[in-house]
């Protein structure tokens, strides 16, 4: 089968990830659609327990084992990964299609040697011998910015720092070269400056082998800095996706401006109060109705509790999507308030919306009570 | 390291001197027959016992006699002549230990593969049948006692007495340099009985640390590169989750090699655990203070060994 060059290089198309459980099915991806171009980088955002990482394990087919029930598709390069067998899937991973996890240091087995994991990473698909391996895994770890690589390949993971760890994590999914690169939470686990040089390293790599990139977080602020496009998840779904400039420039989705008002900027005045979205995210068994976030949005109105919204495009702007109830003008007008530091229920108010019923109390209350429960 | 080490070692000694010291106050002080009265036979006259009693030393007192006895094994080695025969007690268990040995090793290799073999298929078959059913027979072996397990095995495989005579019975075991052959197919049912219980626990140790092992992010990493399953489990999961094994499975062997009296008691090995039965039931202090010693011997040395293969298989572990 010759890949097809032009076209994205990855499409997902309404894919859906449950997981049946004692209690219940968990409904973690539920019918989810984008696409990742060549040389790209597309941002997916959201709490834990949003989907996002469900859904690249089963790009990579790391769901199955779990007994996940996947629908939808997964094309790369035209192929349906969803068909794929166990051992054509074999093939893919760590191949066309390499994975950087969040906790580097849990990531890296801890009985290894960093060389003995990344060599082993270059043979499972590459017919070399261990030598040669040996050295394409020295030259890896000097390519990911590890000082003295000859020297530190034969140390093991515990020896290196938190962020030198992550650029051995990410020498290692580099190891046969991906056309594809999905990188959960790379700077989660790391001190800020260390998290500045990872993204560095990402772009870079990106720039000089041309890769796609999706990058997970629940950080805005690592996607502002590198992403092409993005797409906000919430409860399993996509809420708004757009190109990260029209998207940072007018959002439109009230859980994208939860996630915007909750970042600290440095450039804001100290009196700028950080809004916190109330709530904890919602049970992926039994998942609120009509909209999934109607319990913890300021701006619900009764019949959002009834009707499911739909990705839809906005008006002017074919690419920008939005799944929300609130008519268009309301929502550019409520962003509008709050961009200029209004609270939530200021910018309510001016608009003329009326207040929410009590659950949203019910759901204020909550705050900092109950534990966040990823998958 | 090599500080580590020492200490270890200076302590081990400390601990071995303070067991004899038990061992030698526990059956002098215990209600057992008189030793010299034993060794007196027939001719039972009060000064005939003071003889005997002179001669082996029991005249002293009790402080004294350990000290003589702490004073030999430091100076010479010298763990004492038996009561009853005479001999050299470091003889007597050196010529004891390749049976003991022989049964202990090999029944600690039916064990490891035996146990690490159940217990990989059960943690990767978990809550199946197959799992269910290897772990129920676990329960019965880790709860059934070696000597009906031994006797059981006898009366049904012995070729002497057996239902089905299949493999040599009680009392054929010849040493290993006398008849190779013999001293295998003498030893099948005796290596299955001692290994019983311990593989059980080994399979059902295993199987919780691997199951717990392939949860871990290392096993995802593992899959994302593409390793195929057998490999993720054999390479990455087990090399993980036998860590606690291997760790109890010095002091196993070790405490086997001092204890294995039950077994080769019921299918007359002659090892070290038949001598010291042999020597308490004539109250021949000499042989059960020696045993003992070398008992302790044993589990202080696998201790300190284990420690360092520890140090070796977990590279975060690191002594100071």
């Amino acid at each position: 089968m010759s890949a097809p060059t032009d076209g994205p290089l990855l499409r997902v198309e309404d894919l859906r990830v449950e997981f049946p459980t004692e209690d219940g099915v968990v409904h973690a991806v539920d019918g989810i659609t984008y696409e990742v171009h060549r040389g790209r980088t597309l941002g997916i955002v959201g709490e834990s327990g949003s989907g996002k990482t469900v859904s690249s394990l089963t790009t990579l087919g790391l769901t199955r084992a779990q007994g996940a029930r996947v629908s939808g598709r997964l094309l790369f390069e035209g192929k349906d990964l969803v068909t794929l067998s166990d051992g054509e899937m074999r093939a893919i991973r760590g191949n066309d299609i390499a994975m950087v996890f969040q906790y580097p240091l849990s990531s890296l087995h801890p009985f290894f040697k960093v060389g003995a994991q990344l060599i082993e990473a270059v043979r499972v698909h590459q017919d070399v011998s261990k030598a040669q391996a040996r050295a394409r895994a020295i030259e890896l770890l000097g390519f990911v910015g590890i000082p003295d690589p000859s020297r530190r390949i034969d140390e093991y993971p515990h020896e290196f720092s938190g962020g030198m760890r992550q650029r051995a994590m990410i020498a290692m999914a580099l190891a046969n070269e991906p056309k594809l690169l999905i990188a959960d939470e790379p700077t989660t686990a790391l001190d800020v400056t260390v998290q500045a040089q990872i993204l560095a390293l990402l772009e870079r790599l990106q720039r000089e082998l041309g890769m796609a990139i999706v990058i997970i977080t629940h950080d805005l602020g690592v996607v502002a800095e590198m992403a092409d496009d993005i797409a906000v998840m919430y409860a399993g779904r996509i809420v708004e996706t757009a190109s990260a400039k029209l998207l940072f420039a007018g959002p439109e989705h009230p859980y994208t401006w939860g996630l915007l008002k909750s970042i600290p900027s440095l450039s804001g005045t100290r009196k700028e109060q950080l809004v916190p979205i109330p709530g904890t995210p919602p049970s992926l068994i039994n998942r609120p109705s009509g909209c999934h976030f109607h319990p913890r949005c300021p701006y619900s109105q009764p019949d959002h509790a009834r009707i499911d919204p739909q990705l839809q495009p906005i008006p002017g702007e074919p690419t920008h999507h939005v799944a929300c109830l609130l008519e268009p003008d309301v929502r550019g007008r409520l962003w509008s308030e709050l961009h200029a530091g209004s609270t939530p229920e200021q910018a309510r108010a001016s608009v003329g919306l009326p207040a929410p019923q009590e659950k949203l109390a019910s759901a204020a209350e909550t705050v900092g009570d109950m534990p966040e429960v990823g998958l | 390291m090599t500080r580590y080490i020492i200490r270890r070692l200076l302590w081990g000694v400390l601990l071995l001197i303070a067991v004899s010291a038990l061992t030698f106050v526990l059956f002098r002080i215990l209600p057992t027959a008189d030793p010299a009265k034993l060794r007196a036979g027939r001719l039972q006259s009060p000064k005939i016992i003071a003889e005997i009693r002179h001669d082996l030393g029991l005249d002293k007192s009790l402080p004294t006699q350990f000290w003589l006895y702490m004073k030999g094994i430091f100076l010479h080695f010298d763990l004492g002549y038996s009561y009853y025969s005479n001999a050299p007690v470091k003889e007597l268990i050196f010529n004891r230990l390749p049976a003991t040995i022989s049964l202990v090793l090999g029944g600690a290799v039916v064990w490891m593969f035996a146990g690490v073999g159940v217990g990989i298929v059960s943690a990767r078959r978990a809550g199946s049948k197959l799992d269910r059913a290897s772990m129920g027979t676990a329960l019965v072996l880790v709860s059934a006692p070696e000597y009906w397990l031994g006797l059981l095995m006898l009366f049904f495989f012995a070729s002497d007495i057996g239902k089905i005579r299949v493999f040599p019975g009680a009392g054929s075991y010849v040493g290993l340099t006398a008849e190779p052959s013999k001293w295998f197919t003498s030893l099948i049912m005796p290596w299955l009985v001692v290994a019983a219980g311990t593989a059980a626990i080994y399979a059902r140790l295993l199987r919780g640390s691997l199951i717990e092992t392939m949860g871990e992010d290392y096993i995802r990493t593992a899959r994302a590169k593409g390793l195929s399953e057998r490999r993720v489990v054999l390479r990455h999961g087990l090399r993980a989750a036998i860590n606690p094994i291997v760790t109890v499975l010095g002091v196993d062997i070790a405490i086997l090699l001092g204890s294995s009296v039950l077994v080769e008691t019921v299918f007359d090995i002659p090892g070290i655990g038949r001598l010291n039965y042999e020597a308490l039931l004539r109250s021949d202090f000499p042989i059960v203070q020696g045993t003992v010693l070398f008992a302790s011997l044993f589990v202080v040395v696998a201790n300190i060994v284990v420690d360092i293969i520890y140090a070796y298989l977990d590279p975060r572990v690191r002594y100071s």
